[in-house]
């Protein structure tokens, strides 16, 4: 909402307030205004001017000659370029010495030899947004009315000595959407009465009713509450008087005609949207407000053909919908230049039902926007009873006596209870019954109780936003000032703040990785279906889960909730290189989303993943190291670093697989033990280096993790295992075996073999070569013996490094490597 | 004898004196201490000596081999001392060479806003609920008085899959169902941190997904003079003790009475500068004591317990704190933006 300050002042009076206080006044009353513009944008020395003569310029096809009376005794001689300058047209004259926005001063010049003193001028030179104004002033001068006194400083005449309040209003404040709204805010800020304008006085008298001419009803009374309408003849359709249009101008509001800048300018007075029907063109004289039929169709005055359905409001005549009500007006009653009697309408339409309308056609005005929080329903008769007196008045109608009328329920104020204790106790302040009291009316609200710590406060139907005690208590502080109330410490037993265990393990997890190395990024949560699929072993698909999409996606790529982390990340790390980073070490941990319906009939699931990438380089070169590539290993380590810090090392196990989009021989099966069996948990591998050529990506090494089963099994306790006290025994061992044989697998059967001596075993060094034939490696292993209580000696290390290597032998046809 | 060891030691230590390396010196030592040296075959004949003279001569014997061993000593560790020397200008190494590092990485700074600020409320005593991102329209709006067709659902474009479940457009929701599953129980001091969405063109300031942290206490006499002490002490923690707040009356459905949250900026102290826009202040968040009806869905009675609630975005918070100018860095992933955040 726009607010002229000087349109303000005519409901309330703000002598020593400027434009800047009071807004700064409103803002800390809860009414923000950011900025409040002058209408003046460094226009002086321009005045009203009447163009006496206009020739054609002697050396200039477009210019004019123009001898001109602005009021000054003399006749000056100014040269134009508008295509709609003429004599006996008032127009702004610019004189000499005259000021304009941007810094323009006008002077005495010659234009293609002819003298011209001063400049007659559009209404963008004036500063003014021509958007609202007609197209053939936007493209010449700025016409003024025939009756615009010569030589009138222009911003008078146009009322452009003003500044506007621009209103930045929360929905609540629906109130604030009317002249006179904010002019009881101010009351309440300000302490200054408001002044009503009184209708009443300027209607003349005629003779015949309302009633004689048209007959109102409702029929969808859950969708309209009032409807009311005044009918007036003889009007003549023209322009608005020049202070109407400057109001509009300064509100946003192009002007159009006396008519429909009437229904305009009451409606920014008072919150409440009207219209006009042609009555000749309302069948009938019968007005009622109807839901639309299946099928129903109406043209909007904007000349297209809406397809109407059950839930759209219709105000209908005695034949046929005439209008879409609240949103906007039918073409078939339109009020045109030959309309001389108007049927004009003001009622109280459901907010729900406006606005599910104006959505649904992408139809929103200032009127379905008022309509949509509500209209005050104290003044629905208020508003038709002053546009009425304006019709009589600039649009020289007569207005039948009275209104036609259908009223489901009467406006009733709200009555809402407090006390000063509830007000003290809920704001922790210790305002007195004097000072609440005073705040009451301050508002307008009127108050009565029975104790002068309890108040029925009489809430005015314009504040449809106040209906609970609440409410009125925050009336109380913000006019009391939210600066004023004091800061204290919560009352009561203290609490103690913790994380839970799954926060506890991602706090963990994140430092862990960062520690590691790796540098955690924040993807998007929506994705393209194409990298939705990509994985099919990581998204939900194998068991036959589906990815869910957004009903209305703003594009493509963001069509529907991601089911996987990796595909992000894999973006995130095709952006890096683009950008020649191409060192990757990067991880998310993130919910993905998926379901089992077809159609979604409840929450789809959120399962928390955990996903990194290596890429490139997993130590930069330095002047006494060489780069070291990422591999395989070192994103098996980082798993293996997870594990470890939740106590889970003992519990996973590492199985070769080939899932969709990986390299099929560098990608493992992550299994966690848990409840008897074995699960995959999720993958670790290279990408596939088909799907690396496509993304634009060189050897890439992934893995994603559901982390649901950590937060359930990791272990944090710690229990002290006592130091041994007696020395152990090394034996290293190499084997050759078959190249597939895995090193996992050499590893178990050692220890299932080796027996309780074994303290620990772990492969030290591999090698291939073409003396071991090409099917053939060589495993190096390192055992270390040790018994807890005793010194091995020499035969119980080797009888059981025998029992090793027959087991060796037997289960690999491995051969002792010699 | 007795000339006979006095000239023995003159002439050791004679010799002594001009050794120049470490094997000379340990020539002499064995010519005139070892096992087969010179004072060994002097001593040898000390058989001969009566029982009178044997001690004085013994003596005399010991003081020589004595004043030997100490001045080999002393040549000894002149020459280890040497040594030493010229080994370790020989290790010298260039120190002004870049050192190795142990590879080391950053958590997002949206994850460190998170924690720092989480961190605070742990310390005053709320614990952290969490909830779906993907919600149902009761939870996100009705249950928070924003029932269907409210205009206030405007303030908030959102994200549906169905006509009853959206990604959360705030955490709000995950207040309804903390309140709900407390039962009733009071105190309730939460936060709720997480992921939201709102239809929004992206653009510097702009984006359609961010993330939120709300805080919510419930208790059966909590006033609006704690929402403000318990503002002052958070943005204390979070910016410095010298910090103010100043509220402003506002509007969300959730809460009445409402206010945005205007804090001293940080950078000027509240002296004007470009980040404040020349006033001294930052909005960082909203607050207000809990709708009635909001108590009501949430299963407490409105009669019994108060409550209030505040919520701020991550995103602007970080964007502040660290001087950011688009909060798109936060999504890209630039690794160059990423890594600037390796500070404590």
């Amino acid at each position: 909402m726009n607010v002229s300050y000087r349109w303000l002042k005519e409901y309330i009076d703000l002598s020593g307030i400027e434009p800047k206080e009071l807004a700064a006044l409103m803002t800390r009353g809860g009414i923000e205004i950011d900025s409040v513009p002058s209408r003046n944008q460094g226009v002086s020395g321009v005045v009203a001017g009447l163009v006496l003569t206009r020739e054609k310029h002697p050396d200039a096809d477009k210019l004019s000659v123009c001898t001109v009376d602005a009021g000054t005794g003399e006749t000056l001689q100014i040269v134009c370029g508008a295509p709609n300058v003429a004599a006996g047209r008032k127009v702004p004259v610019a004189l000499v010495g005259a000021k304009l926005p941007g810094g323009l001063t006008i002077k005495r010049a010659k234009l293609r030899g002819v003298e011209s003193q001063g400049m007659l001028c559009s209404a963008r030179e004036l500063g003014i947004n021509d958007k609202l104004l007609p197209k053939e002033v936007q493209e010449g001068l700025y016409l003024l009315p025939e009756e615009t006194e010569i030589g009138r400083d222009i911003l008078e005449v146009l009322a452009l000595d003003d500044s506007i309040l621009e209103l930045d209003l929360t929905p609540n404040r629906s109130d604030c959407l009317s002249m006179i709204g904010v002019a009881y805010e101010a009351s309440a800020l300000t302490g200054r009465k408001v002044k009503l304008p009184d209708p009443s006085q300027e209607l003349n008298a005629s003779t015949d009713k309302a009633s004689d001419h048209v007959r109102v009803s409702i029929t969808a009374k859950e969708h309209c509450s009032h409807y009311s309408a005044r009918y007036i003849k003889n009007v003549k359709i023209g322009p608005s008087p020049l202070w109407m249009q400057n109001r509009l101008i300064a509100a946003g509001v192009r002007p159009i005609s006396n008519v429909v800048d009437i229904t305009n300018y009451v409606m920014l007075e008072y919150g409440q949207p009207l219209h006009a029907f042609d009555a000749a063109k309302v069948a009938g004289g019968r007005i009622d407000v109807r839901l639309a039929r299946e099928g129903e169709t109406l043209v909007t005055l904007d000349g297209q053909e809406r397809k109407l359905e059950p839930h759209m409001l219709l105000i209908t005549d005695a034949e046929k919908p005439i209008g879409l009500a609240g949103v906007m007006g039918g073409l078939n009653s339109e009020v045109t230049n030959d309309t001389t009697a108007i049927i004009l309408e003001s009622a109280r339409f459901d907010g729900g039902t406006i606005r599910r309308t104006s959505r649904q056609l992408g139809l929103r005005s200032e009127a379905s926007a008022r309509f949509e929080k509500e209209v005050d329903p104290g003044r629905v008769r208020d508003a038709l009873d002053r546009a009425a007196s304006l019709m009589v008045k600039y649009a020289s109608g007569l207005a039948a006596e009275g209104a036609a009328e259908a009223v489901v329920s009467e406006a009733a104020p709200a009555v809402v209870t407090v006390t000063l204790d509830r007000i003290n106790r809920f704001l922790g302040t210790s305002l007195s019954s004097l000072e609440v009291s005073t705040i009451w009316s301050r508002l307008g609200f009127h108050a009565k109780g029975t104790t002068d710590e309890e108040w029925q406060v009489t809430v005015p139907t314009r504040r449809g936003d106040i209906t609970r005690d609440v409410d009125l208590i925050e009336e109380v502080a913000r006019l009391h000032g939210y600066d004023e109330i004091p800061t204290t410490p919560i009352e009561g037993p203290t609490t103690t703040g913790a994380l839970t265990k799954p926060q506890a393990i991602r706090r963990e997890l994140r430092a862990l990785l960062a520690g590691n190395g790796l540098n955690e990024a924040v993807c998007y949560s929506v994705t393209s279906a194409g990298r939705a699929a990509l994985f099919p072993a990581l998204n939900g698909a194998a068991e036959g889960s589906l990815a869910v999409p957004l009903a209305m996606p703003m594009s493509e790529e963001r069509s529907l909730l991601r089911t996987a982390v990796l595909p992000s990340l894999l973006e995130a790390a095709a952006y890096n290189i683009a950008r020649k980073n191409s060192d990757i070490a990067m991880f998310e941990i993130a919910s993905v989303f998926r379901t089992k319906e077809a159609a979604l009939t409840k929450l789809p699931e959120e399962k928390p993943r955990l996903a990194f990438v290596l890429h490139g380089n997993r130590t930069a070169s330095a002047w006494n190291r060489a780069a070291e590539k990422a591999d395989f290993y070192d994103a098996k380590g980082v798993l293996e670093a997870v594990f470890e810090r939740f106590g889970l090392s003992g519990s996973v196990t590492y199985e070769a697989a080939q899932p969709e989009h990986f390299h099929p021989g560098r990608t493992a099966a992550v299994k966690l033990r848990m409840g008897g069996g074995s699960v995959t948990i999720g993958y670790v591998g290279q990408l596939h280096p088909d799907l690396q050529r496509e993304l634009d990506l060189g050897d890439t090494f992934a893995a994603e993790l559901e982390l649901a089963p950590l937060y359930e099994l990791a272990d944090s306790s710690i229990v002290y295992q006592a130091l041994p006290r007696y020395p152990a025994v090394e034996r290293d061992l190499a084997v050759v075996v078959g190249r597939e044989v895995a090193g996992e697998a050499l590893l178990g059967a050692i220890r299932s073999t080796a027996g309780e001596l074994l303290e620990s075993s772990r492969v030290f060094d591999i090698y291939t070569g073409e003396r071991l034939g090409a099917d053939k490696k060589s495993v190096a292993i390192a055992l270390v013996y040790r018994h807890p209580e005793r010194t091995l000696t020499d035969e119980e290390v080797t009888e059981a490094h025998g029992r090793v290597l027959a087991e060796l032998e037997q289960s690999f046809g491995a051969e002792l490597r010699k | 004898m007795r000339e006979k060891l006095e000239e023995l030691r003159r002439e050791a230590l004679e010799r002594l004196q001009g050794v120049a390396d470490p094997a000379s010196l340990n020539d002499l030592r064995v010519q005139y201490l070892g096992k087969k040296g010179q004072l060994t075959e002097v001593l040898r004949g000390m058989g001969a000596l009566s029982a009178e003279e044997r001690p004085v001569i013994g003596q005399a014997a010991n003081d020589v081999r004595a004043a030997i061993e100490a001045v080999i000593a002393e040549k000894q560790e002149a020459f280890d001392r040497a040594e030493t020397a010229r080994r370790l200008q020989a290790e010298t190494i260039d120190v002004t060479l870049p050192g190795k590092r142990p590879a080391s990485g950053t958590v997002h700074p949206l994850t460190k806003v998170t924690q720092e600020i989480e961190d605070i409320f742990l310390g005053m005593g709320y614990t952290i609920a969490e909830g779906p991102e993907v919600e149902e329209d009761f939870y996100n709006f009705e249950a928070l008085n924003l029932p269907k067709n409210h205009p206030a659902r405007d303030m908030q474009d959102s994200f549906y899959l169905t006509d009853d479940i959206l990604l959360r457009t705030h955490t709000s929701p995950v207040q309804i169902r903390a309140m709900r599953a407390a039962k009733g129980k009071t105190p309730l001091k939460i936060i709720c941190p997480g992921k939201v969405y709102r239809r929004d063109d992206d653009d510097a300031t702009h984006s359609f997904m961010f993330h939120q942290i709300e805080a919510l206490v419930v208790g059966p006499n909590i006033r609006m003079s704690d929402l403000k002490g318990t503002l002052l002490q958070f943005v204390q923690a979070l910016y410095g003790p010298q910090t103010q707040i100043r509220l402003r009356p506002s509007f969300f459905p959730f809460t009445e009475p409402s206010a945005e949250v205007d804090v001293t900026c940080a950078q000027c102290g509240g002296h004007g500068c470009r980040m404040c826009k020349h006033t001294g202040w930052i909005e960082i968040l909203g607050c207000g004591m809990v709708h009635p009806k909001v108590l009501e869905y949430g299963g407490y009675d409105p009669k019994e317990v108060s409550g209030f609630a505040i919520g701020m975005g991550v995103e602007r918070i970080a964007l502040l704190k660290y001087d950011i100018d688009d909060i798109r860095h936060f999504y890209n992933n630039d690794l160059r933006f990423l890594g600037q955040f390796a500070r404590m």
